[in-house]
């Protein structure tokens, strides 16, 4: 287990490096680095300031170990808008949004598996094929357009719930988060759900064709030889190998979920990494963008990590094959 | 299934065949009309829409946020209402769709040819091409869509052919892969088997008998991602990076009317998404009903 | 119980297919008696193993039981509601099939596969079942059973997780087990030890053992009588030694001269010619004649009943004559 964690560790770190080089080129070499990097409204004193800074008068590839450096101690740049570094406003940012992937990662799972459970069970009821309907509709429907419909129904008709913005937090552990409120709940809703919706109905597909292969396995007909109740089997038998399956994409989604709530943040007016992107596309505010696109290759790559650790975990197959390997 | 199996009938090409079977469900010819209807409105969009909403001569601002069904200064009358410049809704929309569909249809045209070249030639090639090859589409699409256009038309600008070029490089590999998993199949198919013995060309191989064995999952592909690449073009255009302001297509639309959803002029962007929607599921259905045809043990 | 455990009269079981209503068994009458083991004979697609399942009541949609009787200790199963089925399952009938690695659970431990069992017939705690689970183990044969029970199937070897499943059955001492082609996937070697290890079980606890496969040679040293089925219907049925001497029905005798054990050196092995009719294209008259040697024209006309001679029977006009041995 342990060679596997490391060889799993030192991919990660590859990919990072790969990512970071690929960044670099893109700055570096194609164009003027100082045109991207620095204010348009400096002076050319501090257009200087900031050659010197990067180094852009040494070779490339002290230039790369520059960046690296600055890179790893968390220097990426500074904003032009806020005139701040520009990964502390990421990582300030980045509470919001992680907290909204992952209240919509469970909202995929709570309503996905058990509507696909159920579809697979009894695939020509007329609700499990309803439910398929909506499932493709759910992922092929642009995910803005539902939010925007959810919005207009929930908040400007029923005034159920806010249109947007983020509840009040609190603290855990020094992080701000606002789902521990029921008010700062409310303001994730909505958003959690749309973001939740594209994956929810992956999750239905995966659950159902998990569901339907299950059944017919000897193992489920054997539990019920010994006299299990359904329910039993469901719940234990089943669940469980189609969780294996069901978590892995799930885990690999997680990223793209953290790239999509781009879309949801702006649509509910979120402030969370998402719209800060966004923002800075809009107003052109470069370093932000290199500091979003670094993190995000980060967090995918540890996403992938933790969900290939959690495969391990959760399928003794591949745990126990790995440590005699 | 309940279609009648699929009989060989001597002198019916197997073209006529498959558009035959295309046709044996009743909701195909719904689903392809519409199809054809929606077509129809964005070619001939500039001769039935009653105002030309980009000429800023036709519009007067007065008639600006009108709710559906109001009439202008000069008696016409605006079945969808207006948005905040005095542009009729429906002659938006109309025009709106037209872009949608052309963003839509050529971008998925170009990556198709693009990336099934890419795919085929590789499956051919072997070896450490092929490999080199697939890690590139696998890296790609272990990246969302979305960020990639996105990093994308930061830099290159606002502007439909950016925006196309973009959809394009976002997709392209998505056909690359589907090909190349198809000619792997097929390259060690008998008829591939027979051609080398042959002696024949290696390109004559690839083009004339490799790859229109691909072609049918390609169709089927390649019509979903046409809605898909609609609807990433609407959310490139919703969140301001698409296309310009002067050209909008129906994400563009929406964009407008989203201030004014909390006032109540849902209108702005009801219409647009719900013709965007319509776009979507009319050619998602058709492109599963494709899937039944060229492909019956995909489906399910 | 003087009387049979196991009693089935007259089952017919249908399945729903594109060709129409298939009888994959029409018209099965078996006896099983306590402590006896039986060995129900057939090709694939002779009904065999949907006659097991139907003790147990696992047909699913698109087939079902169309008609007949199957008592279980005195108590008719066919038209149970499904609560009580699941009471008896598992505890006074249970089954195991073929596939060991496909019929325990890939991804949960041994001791959780066991405990269910006995907890979902018995209000006990767990440390009970645990322990009652480690009992099991070491009756069939598996050494360090506490150790055993905290591993998952995959890390044991085919004959061990036969074993386990053959524990599991045994669990809460049924009254009949049905074991279907238990031991077809796997090696020679382990068979006769697990065909002798549940021999003793059985004998030990006095279960009714229905063991049904495709291989003669298995019967020949398990069981007590014997029931061979070809096309849905027991064509030939008696104690095992009688039966296997001199076979009445040409199929019996087909299937006898076509083991190998029965051929010399160098002859070319005996095979009963052409092919199992498909259940849903069965010809008229007797459904073996197509291929029987001994046919003749009243063969093929209407299906022979079933003839009884002492605790023999067999289905046949013109069976093999008596004098002719295999």
């Amino acid at each position: 287990m342990l060679a596997y964690l490391i060889r799993r560790v030192g991919q990660a770190l590859l990919v990072i490096a790969a990512m970071a080089t690929i960044v670099f080129l893109s700055i570096y070499a194609v164009g003027n680095p100082v045109d991207i990097l620095a204010n348009p409204n400096a002076d050319a004193k501090e257009m200087a300031e900031i050659s010197a800074r990067l180094g852009l008068d040494k070779p490339l590839w002290e230039q790369f170990g520059l960046f690296v450096w600055n890179a790893l101690h968390g220097n990426l740049g500074r904003s032009f808008v806020f005139n701040e570094p520009a990964l502390k406003l990421i990582i300030q940012r980045m509470p919001a949004t992680l907290e909204l992937a992952f209240v919509a990662l469970i909202m995929s799972i709570v309503i996905g598996i058990p509507l696909g459970v159920w579809a697979g069970l009894k695939p020509d009821a007329w609700s499990s094929r309803t439910i398929m309907s909506g499932s493709i509709l759910g992922f092929s429907l642009p995910n803005f357009w539902i939010g925007l419909m959810l919005i207009l129904l929930f908040a400007v008709q029923l005034k159920w719930l806010p249109s947007g913005g983020r509840g009040p937090t609190t603290n855990l552990f020094g992080i701000p988060v606002s789902f521990l409120s029921w008010e700062g709940l409310r303001y994730l809703l909505l958003p959690a759900f749309t973001l939740a919706l594209y994956k929810a109905a992956l999750v239905i597909r995966l659950s159902r064709s998990g569901t339907r292969e299950a059944v017919l396995q000897d193992y489920v007909r054997f539990a019920r030889a010994k006299g299990l109740s359904p329910t039993r089997i469901v719940l234990v038998h089943v669940l469980k190998n189609i969780m294996i399956p069901v978590v892995t994409i799930l885990g690999l989604e997680l990223g793209s979920m953290i790239a999509f709530a781009v879309v949801t943040e702006t649509v509910f007016a979120y402030p969370g990494m998402g719209k800060l992107l966004i923002d800075s596309i809009g107003r052109l505010d470069r370093p932000v963008i290199v500091a979003y696109l670094m993190m995000v290759v980060v967090i995918f790559v540890v996403i992938n990590l933790i969900v290939d650790l959690l495969y391990a975990a959760l399928d003794p197959r591949v745990r126990l094959q790995e440590s005699e390997g | 299934m309940t279609d009648a199996p699929f009989i060989l009938d001597r002198g019916e090409s197997l073209w006529r065949q498959r558009i035959s079977q295309f046709f044996a469900k009743p909701s195909a010819y719904i689903s392809f009309g519409l199809l054809v209807l929606l077509l129809l409105i964005a070619i001939f969009a500039p001769w039935i829409a009653p105002q030309n909403p980009y000429d800023l001569a036709q519009l007067d601002i007065m008639d600006g946020r009108l709710p559906p069904g109001s009439t202008s200064m000069d008696g016409k009358t605006f079945w969808l209402g207006t948005d905040e410049q005095g542009r009729d809704m429906l002659s938006a929309i109309l025009y709106g769709l037209r872009i949608s569909l052309f963003v839509g249809v050529v971008s998925t045209f170009f990556a198709c040819i693009i990336g099934a070249s890419i795919g085929v030639f590789a499956a051919y090639k072997g070896g450490k091409v092929e490999s080199f090859v697939m890690r590139l589409v696998d890296l790609q699409l272990s990246f969302p869509a979305i960020l990639i256009a996105l990093v994308l038309l930061a830099a290159f600008g606002r502007g439909i052919d950016k925006v196309i070029i973009a959809l394009i490089i976002v997709q392209w590999a998505y056909y690359a892969r589907t090909v190349r998993g198809n000619a792997l199949v097929e390259r060690n198919r008998d008829y591939m088997e027979a051609a080398r013995c042959l002696a024949l060309p290696r390109s004559r191989i690839l083009f004339s008998h490799l790859l229109p064995n691909c072609l049918p999952p390609l169709i089927v592909v390649a019509t979903v991602q046409v809605a898909h690449a609609i609807a990433l073009e609407a959310t490139l255009s919703f969140l301001g990076v698409g296309v310009p302001v002067t050209e909008p297509s129906l994400g563009m639309l929406i964009k407008n009317g989203y201030d004014y959803l909390m006032s109540g002029k849902y209108w702005i962007s009801t219409w647009p998404g719900l013709a965007l929607v319509l776009a979507i599921v009319v050619i998602n259905l058709v492109g599963d009903r494709l899937r039944d045809v060229l492909n019956p043990r995909l489906a399910k | 119980m003087s009387g049979p455990i196991l009693s089935i009269h007259d089952l017919k079981v249908e399945f729903g297919t594109r060709q129409g209503v298939v009888k994959a068994v029409d018209g099965v009458s078996l006896n099983v008696y306590r402590g006896e083991v039986l060995g129900l004979v057939g090709e694939s697609g002779s009904g065999k193993s949907v006659t097991g399942l139907s003790i147990l009541g696992l047909i699913d949609p698109p087939g079902r039981i169309a008609s007949g009787s199957i008592k279980l200790e005195g108590q008719e199963l066919i038209g149970l509601p499904e609560h009580e089925l699941r009471r008896l399952r598992g505890e006074r009938m249970a089954m195991i099939f073929q596939d060991p690695m496909t019929t325990l659970n890939p991804v949960l431990r041994i001791d959780t596969q066991m405990i269910e069992t006995i907890r979902a017939h018995e209000k006990v705690s767990e440390k009970a079942a645990r322990s009652r689970a480690e009992e099991a183990l070491k009756r069939v044969g598996i050494p360090s059973p506490a150790e055993r029970l905290l591993t998952y199937p995959h890390q044991l070897s085919g004959g061990m997780r036969q074993r386990v499943a053959i524990a599991i059955a045994l669990l809460m001492s049924p009254a009949l087990l049905v074991a279907d082609e238990p031991t077809t996937a796997l090696d020679v070697t382990i068979q006769s030890q697990i065909i002798a290890e549940v021999q003793q079980l059985c004998a030990e606890t006095g279960t009714a053992l229905i063991w049904i496969t495709h291989d003669l040679a298995v019967v020949a040293g398990l069981a007590d009588r014997i029931a061979v089925m070809y096309a849905g219907r027991i064509v030939e049925e008696g104690d095992v030694d009688p039966v296997l001497d001199h076979p009445r029905h040409p199929y019996t005798y087909g299937l006898l001269g076509s083991a190998p054990s029965n051929n010399r050196r160098g002859e070319k092995l005996a095979q009963i010619p052409g092919m199992t009719p498909s259940l849903a294209n069965l010809p008229p008259g007797c459904a073996f004649a197509p291929r029987c040697a001994f046919a003749q024209d009243d063969c093929r006309v209407v299906p022979p009943a079933l003839t009884h001679a002492g605790s023999r029977a067999w289905r046949c006009f013109h069976p093999v004559p008596d004098r002719e041995t295999v």
